[in-house]
């Protein structure tokens, strides 16, 4: 480096001679009067703690100073909240509604684009001409599509035009389909559904104890637990026991035509349904390719190993195949889930009331915070995907560690 | 008396057993192997059924091919109003370009063909030139009939630009802009200086960590602020300046693949040969880095393609955008349009996508001439 030669040197051995010469005061000081040297040692400690802290308010004041207007009150609403919310809330509160509502559209759609993609990535590689066919057509034409355009489709042209409420499409008198989104039974729990939740948990927590007692058991001694799934049996049914001993302590709130629309009940936005519909179908087609070329990237040897030590065919998926087609699958898996998150801000373009739609429309036209809210908005995201990449740094190690 | 048996000519081949040959073995091999298998194809038969017999019905059966206006197409249930699709065919491809005007764009299109199609054909001569021209001579030359004012060319704002030619601009934009900067984003990520490096790396993980809806409401929204006194920015241009930057950063992530496939020997033998670093990059590194991921490149093409439609959040009418604006067109309004026009648009955009990816393979094929395994 350049400046290494200016004087740094000279610098350096003038602060550290300061250094020394402090050191040494403080060093006769503590032996000729501690109590003075423990009184001074305090308020200079004091005096260091106050000036930090003076240091970071001031800090905190210059970057949080744009957004003192978070705390004012919105004055819109939002038609989907996970939050309490109404208009008197504040600019935050709505900020944070639209973030859970982009959280919920792009969680359920990972979930519901992993199920499908699997399903579709299998049955590319299914020995059914017809079968793997069809699903290489789904691929390729789910792929080549804008998910914009399937957006628009499921939205304008299929949910918008379903009929009004008055004649919604009715499944056993409990699940309507019309204009206005689906309606479905909303359940009520009753204060005692309580000690079924607790039930849940007690046997959640003894079915992972019981497991690992059986996998330390089978390393061990090369044997599993004979009873195991009989206790696994006993485990699940303890709840449903209590939910029956407690007489059902939870009700349905079936949703019921009223004058203009469907009362009670809950209702799924029409715009959530589509958007939950395009991302998930939309990803399933990368998922499925995913699947289908970490399936057939595992070594044929490694099947043909699997069937010589006699394993069978669901044994070697099971322990063999999927373990290692796992390693391949997981980084680009990460990759399209990551790639759903950024995707659910398409949102904007149907108005579903998501992190984008929420900061982009509303508060930026009433605030004029553009910077400020652009900012904000990059920055949800860019630490969305940095979480993402320390995932995958982690998973990367760790699958490093496991290959010998 | 030995007796031999000498054979003069050989036997006739035996026809295949029927159940290894024909139709019928095909089908009981692939398609009926197990009873799992026979069920997996009723029910797919039964799926495909669902699925083709309604698209086919209001495709091609029940739709309605000529008319004036959105009479002819309130009569029919069901079936499609390519009618409309005839009607507004114009405003997809040329957008609100003045119809005196077509011609310009008509000439843009045919350049754009004929420089495009000897460059995609590997057997083609005169790479270079060819190449010169479509990513110098040509851009140039579009911008030039395109916006007019000077030449005698009357001027076209371009807001006045609109459907397919948007889509084309901005795709291609973002294909010419993104190879440049993402070979020196790439570079400058494997470079061993370490503010270089930093800053590429900042770069790519921005632009990768957010989505193009935001990079799009970034620049326009917040460029002209943050241009010096209040220049202003065409709409279009801001978004091409954004959609740029968003692809080269992937673009960027994409060579860098290529160039961490290249052997440290390829490095150590240019510098042995005495290649100082530009040349080494140039004739030795680049060449093979680039080839590896040409399939890569492509994908991130197609992806670009598709993400094209998403300007119409900001405002601009790519073809997506104008054939959700056609569907508020008071002469045209029935049930059965935004069907039509999704379905249009689908075919369009699919034939664009699926070309690209199978070129993709046709190339991964023809420059696949390492030796493998």
């Amino acid at each position: 480096m350049g400046f290494r030669g200016f004087n740094s040197g000279a610098l350096q051995g003038q602060v550290f001679a300061l250094y020394s010469r402090l050191k040494s005061r403080a060093i006769t000081l503590y032996r000729q009067n501690p109590v003075l040297f423990g009184l001074a040692a305090f308020a200079i400690s004091a005096l260091l703690l106050w000036a930090v802290a003076l240091l970071l308010q001031g800090f905190w004041h210059l970057v949080t100073a744009p957004f003192t207007f978070f705390s004012d009150s919105a004055g819109f609403a939002i038609n989907q909240t996970l939050l309490p919310y109404s208009e008197s809330s504040s600019y935050g509160r709505a900020f944070m509604v639209g973030l859970l509502n982009t959280l919920l559209v792009s969680g359920l759609a990972i979930i519901f684009a992993t199920i499908v993609g699997f399903i579709v990535g299998i049955a590319r590689l299914s020995p059914n001409w017809l079968v793997a066919k069809l699903a290489m057509a789904y691929v390729e034409i789910i792929r080549n599509i804008p998910l914009l355009l399937q957006l628009f489709f499921w939205y304008f042209a299929v949910l918008r035009t379903l009929p009004h409420p008055k004649n919604s499409h009715a499944l056993l008198d409990s699940f309507f389909l019309n204009k206005r989104g689906l309606f479905l039974p909303k359940a009520v729990f009753d204060p005692a559904m309580i000690w079924v939740g607790l039930a849940v948990l007690a046997s959640v927590t003894a079915a992972f104890l019981l497991h690992r007692k059986n996998r330390l058991n089978h390393i061990a001694t090369g044997h599993r637990l004979d009873f195991f799934w009989r206790w696994v049996a006993a485990i699940s049914l303890f709840p449903v026991a209590v939910f029956l001993l407690l007489g059902l302590p939870l009700h349905l709130e079936y949703p019921a035509l009223g004058r203009f629309n469907l009362r009670g009940g809950m209702q799924v936005l029409p715009e959530f349904i589509a958007l939950l519909l395009a991302l998930s179908l939309y990803t399933a087609g990368y998922i499925a390719e995913i699947i289908r070329s970490g399936i057939l990237a595992v070594n044929q040897g490694q099947k043909e190993a699997a069937a010589a030590l006699g394993l069978s065919r669901s044994q070697s998926l099971k322990l063999v195949v999927v373990p290692q087609a796992m390693r391949i699958i997981i980084p680009p898996l990460t990759n399209q889930y990551m790639n759903t998150i950024k995707n659910s801000s398409l949102a904007v373009a149907i108005a579903y009331p998501d992190l984008v739609h929420v900061t982009m429309g509303a508060m930026l036209s009433q605030t004029g915070k553009a910077v400020e809210l652009v900012m904000l908005v990059m920055l949800v995201y860019l630490s969305l995907s940095l979480l993402t990449s320390l995932f995958m740094g982690w998973f990367d190690r760790k699958m490093q560690l496991v290959e010998r | 008396m030995t007796q031999h048996f000498v054979r003069e000519n050989l036997l006739a081949a035996r026809p295949p057993l029927k159940t290894q040959k024909g139709m019928l073995a095909w089908m009981q091999h692939n398609l009926f192997s197990t009873p799992l298998n026979g069920l997996l194809t009723l029910v797919s038969l039964v799926l495909l059924y669902l699925l083709l017999a309604p698209l086919i019905r209001f495709s091609l059966v029940d739709a309605v091919w000529n008319g004036e206006n959105r009479s002819v197409c309130l009569g029919v249930d069901g079936g499609a109003c390519w009618a409309f699709v005839k009607a507004k065919f114009s405003l997809y491809i040329y957008g609100r370009f003045p119809a005196d005007q077509h011609w310009r764009v008509d000439i843009v299109y045919i350049m754009g063909l004929l420089g495009l199609v000897p460059m995609l054909i590997p057997s083609t001569p005169y790479k270079k030139y060819n190449a010169i021209f479509l990513l110098v001579v040509f851009p140039v030359l579009a911008f030039v009939l395109l916006y007019g004012d000077r030449f005698g060319l009357s001027q076209v704002d371009t807001s006045l630009w609109g459907g397919l030619l948007v889509t084309l601009i901005v795709a291609a934009t973002g294909i010419v802009a993104s190879l440049p900067l993402g070979i020196l984003l790439a570079l400058g990520r494997q470079s061993k200086r370490p503010m270089l490096k930093a800053a590429s790396v900042g770069f790519i993980e921005f632009w990768r960590g957010i989505p193009l809806i935001t990079v799009l409401f970034m620049s326009s929204i917040m460029l002209p602020l943050l241009l010096p006194g209040g220049a202003h920015i065409d709409l279009l241009l801001r978004a091409l300046i954004g959609v740029a930057l968003f692809s080269s950063a992937y673009m960027a992530e994409v060579i860098r693949g290529g160039l961490q496939a290249i052997p440290k020997g390829q490095y150590e033998g240019a510098q042995a040969l005495g290649l100082g670093y530009p040349q080494m990059m140039m004739l030795v590194i680049l060449p093979q880095a680039l080839k590896h991921v040409i399939p890569g490149i492509v994908n991130s093409f197609i992806a670009l393609f598709k993400d094209t439609t998403l300007v119409l959040v900001i405002g601009l009418f790519d073809m997506l955008g104008m054939i959700q604006l056609s569907f508020t067109d008071a002469n045209w309004i029935a049930p059965n349009i935004s069907h039509t026009g999704y379905l249009f648009a689908a075919m369009v955009f699919w034939i664009f996508c699926y070309a690209m990816s199978r070129y993709s393979r046709f190339l991964e094929d023809y420059l696949h001439t390492g030796h493998k395994g």
